[in-house]
């Protein structure tokens, strides 16, 4: 079985607005590395991570995953990929666990309620499981989207701000979850204005914009 | 086909626990139902003719004011993208969206009919054909209307635009659901009108799911 | 055969020349026509057995009716060609047709009633032509009113395109469904077309308004579509160095 290329994008041009936000991008993510995107306000870090997931047509280029562009086998890549926006793709109505359980069957994946539970005690909302989200803070609320990441069995992670509202603790949490999703072989692209301080493992950075 | 499912009763569950929206609907069409008598006067012939009519626009407005809401929720709280992510066909998904608007928008209009039709003196016969065309015809404007909503998704003044869209498009529904209760009335039968019903059921079910999935693609790229 | 390169006019440059060369003639030519045809029309046809000198209003009438329904067929067929191909100058010539055909459904409406006054002696009937040209003309505001509603070129281009294709599918039932509820409701319905027989000259007056309203429609779509190109490609380099802008003022 050939070694997965992982995540590539070639010559990939963004527009938004009539402006040119980036064109003739080129970046790679293998398989055990992640990416930290980097730029001031506007500079289309989001636009980026919409293009890598397809939310969004690039003005030029391709986005690639495993050699293949990701608009060929799109069922595919959508099964082995997970996408985190700036909103937390929550309802407030229902419980966190509910939350978790319509996410999991919206993507086919096999619902374990013990696993799920585990993933909501990891991120510190032990008896908050089963309150509607509503009650729950900001923070709390962001730990709950963030639990997805524990059961999703997707290999690349593309997160925007996903360090946003959340306290020390937390934050702590999720570098771990990313360090270790990235240790087993993953691949992580995420924005953030916060420098990460990474323990090991090969973690690479890239700045967008007009320097 | 198990993420359908999901989905459908997630709304209702959904609907369920916050029931405000869907009685406003509800509301709404009584209202406008009790209204009309107060407006041209009690005379029950006049009511009787006009019945069929200000019934199915009075559904046609309330269905209306519920397709605002269709997509805008999940748009906001991003669930909408994350449908868009999830590997399930768009089309089956949007299926399940408009189910549950139907559901919650269409249907307790048609069990309302009867009670209204009292209102408006219409004998057993009419009220029946009345429910029937409107059982029939409820999803369509259902279906139609969610490809407006997609289309106006986020935009500003949404809700007029909506209407100034699909409105047109729902001309067909309406000839031809009130037209059954009047053909009844003519005794020429309402068995042309229902058919035709169908048919346009038919076509807007097949044919508006998927409509409405490019229409949130165009929306949210 | 010398072949066409379709794909070199696609780009938004090479068009803004070609209409710019184009719609001047064009507009005059569309002059010449509308002049000739109302001649025919309103000197050379003769007076109407039945409806006298009223009828003829038809020369407006029918033609703007027309080209109306044509124009909106054109503006889901560049919606298709946008959609699927994601042509950027289909989405522009769509919204720029968008106007025109507007203006003929509305001119439509009035003539008709300008005509149903003195034949029926009222300023509206519910003729199943007049009242699919009145939904007609709300398909078109709806169009118009999205596009503009929409700020991001892009999407409102195929927004636009989406409701065009799904308007032109739903035309043909909508017409059917007026016709069917017109039938139901009135008996016998009146038709603004249905003459017994039309004389020779008649039907040529027809043809050339008819004529005159596609070139005038010609016209203004591709004068239209420039300024459409103007404001989506302001930061291009080309359009800085355009004759008709002043030096040093960039757009």
């Amino acid at each position: 079985m050939q070694p997965h290329t992982g995540l590539e994008t070639r010559d990939l041009a963004c527009e938004r607005g009539g402006k040119t936000l980036f064109e003739g991008l080129n970046l790679s993510v293998l398989p055990g590395q992640s990416l930290h995107l980097q730029g001031d306000n506007g500079s289309g870090k989001t636009s980026l991570l919409r293009l890598l997931c397809g939310l969004a047509l690039p003005l030029a280029g391709q986005v690639l995953w495993a050699g293949q562009p990701t608009t060929q086998d799109r069922e595919g890549f959508l099964r082995d990929m997970l996408y985190l926006g700036h909103a937390l793709a929550l309802k407030e109505g229902l419980s966190a666990l509910e939350n978790l359980h319509f996410a999991a069957a919206l993507s086919g994946q096999a619902w374990v309620p013990g696993a799920a539970l585990q993933a909501l005690h990891q991120m510190g909302l032990r008896g908050r499981e089963h309150l509607p989200l509503q009650v729950l803070s900001q923070g709390q609320m962001r730990r709950v989207a963030l639990a997805r990441l524990g059961l999703s069995p997707a290999r690349l992670w593309l997160l925007d701000e996903p360090f946003v509202a959340l306290d020390t603790a937390a934050c702590g949490v999720l570098q771990e979850l990313m360090q270790n999703h990235v240790a087993r072989g993953g691949m992580v692209v995420f924005t953030s204005h916060q420098a990460v301080h990474w323990a090991s493992g090969d973690h690479r950075s890239h700045r967008l914009g007009r320097a | 086909m198990s993420a359908l499912w999901s989905l459908l009763r997630r709304d209702l569950l959904l609907a369920l626990r916050r029931p405000s929206e869907v009685l406003t609907v509800v509301f709404f069409f009584v209202v406008v139902a009790a209204l009309f008598p107060l407006a041209v006067g009690p005379e029950r012939a006049t009511l009787r003719m006009l019945a069929p009519g200000v019934l199915w626009v009075g559904a046609l407005l309330a269905s209306l004011l519920a397709l605002n809401r269709l997509f805008e929720a999940d748009h906001r709280d991003g669930t909408l993208e994350q449908m868009l992510l999830s590997g399930t066909p768009l089309t089956l998904l949007v299926v399940a969206k408009i189910a549950a608007h139907w559901v919650l928008c269409g249907l307790p209009l048609v069990l309302l009919v009867p009670l209204l039709g009292v209102l408006f003196d219409l004998s057993g016969d009419a009220l029946g054909v009345l429910a029937l065309s409107l059982l029939i015809g409820t999803p369509v404007l259902s279906c139609i209307g969610a490809i407006g909503a997609a289309l106006t998704l986020g935009l500003r003044g949404g809700g007029v635009l909506l209407a100034l869209l699909v409105l047109p498009l729902f001309v067909p529904v309406l000839v031809f659901g009130a037209g059954a209760v009047e053909a009844l009335a003519a005794g020429l039968g309402s068995g042309a009108h229902l058919s035709i019903l169908m048919a346009l059921l038919l076509l807007s079910g097949l044919f508006s799911p998927w409509a409405c999935a490019q229409a949130l693609r165009i929306a949210l790229e | 055969m010398r072949r066409i390169a379709w794909t070199h006019y696609a780009a938004p440059q090479t068009f803004y020349g070609l209409a710019g060369v184009c719609w001047k003639p064009l507009a005059l030519l569309a002059l010449a026509l509308a002049l000739a045809g109302m001649w025919v029309g309103f000197m050379v046809a003769p007076t109407d057995a039945q409806q006298g000198e009223g009828y003829r209003i038809i020369f407006v009438h029918v033609p703007v009716s027309w080209m109306s329904m044509i124009i909106y067929l054109a503006m889901a067929f560049w919606g298709v060609v946008c959609l699927v191909f994601r042509a950027r100058m289909a989405g522009m010539l769509s919204q720029a047709l968008a106007p025109t055909g507007a203006l003929f459904a509305f001119l439509s409406l009035w003539t008709g009633a300008l005509w149903g006054k003195p034949m029926w002696g009222a300023w509206w009937v519910w003729d199943a032509r007049l009242t699919s040209e009145l939904i007609l003309f709300f398909l078109y505001i709806g169009f118009i009113a999205l596009t503009s509603a929409i700020q991001d070129p892009r999407r409102a281009d195929r927004a636009g395109a989406l409701v065009a294709i799904v308007g032109a599918v739903n035309v043909p039932i909508i017409y059917f469904s007026v016709k069917w509820w017109n039938t139901l409701h009135q008996g016998a319905s009146v038709s603004l077309t249905r003459s017994p027989s039309m004389a020779q000259t008649m039907l040529w007056g027809m043809l050339l308004m008819a004529l005159a309203c596609w070139v005038y429609a010609l016209a203004m779509v591709l004068y239209r579509t420039r300024s459409l190109i103007l404001q989506r490609e302001r930061h291009a380099d080309w359009v800085a160095q355009l004759p008709e802008l002043s030096p040093g003022v960039r757009p």
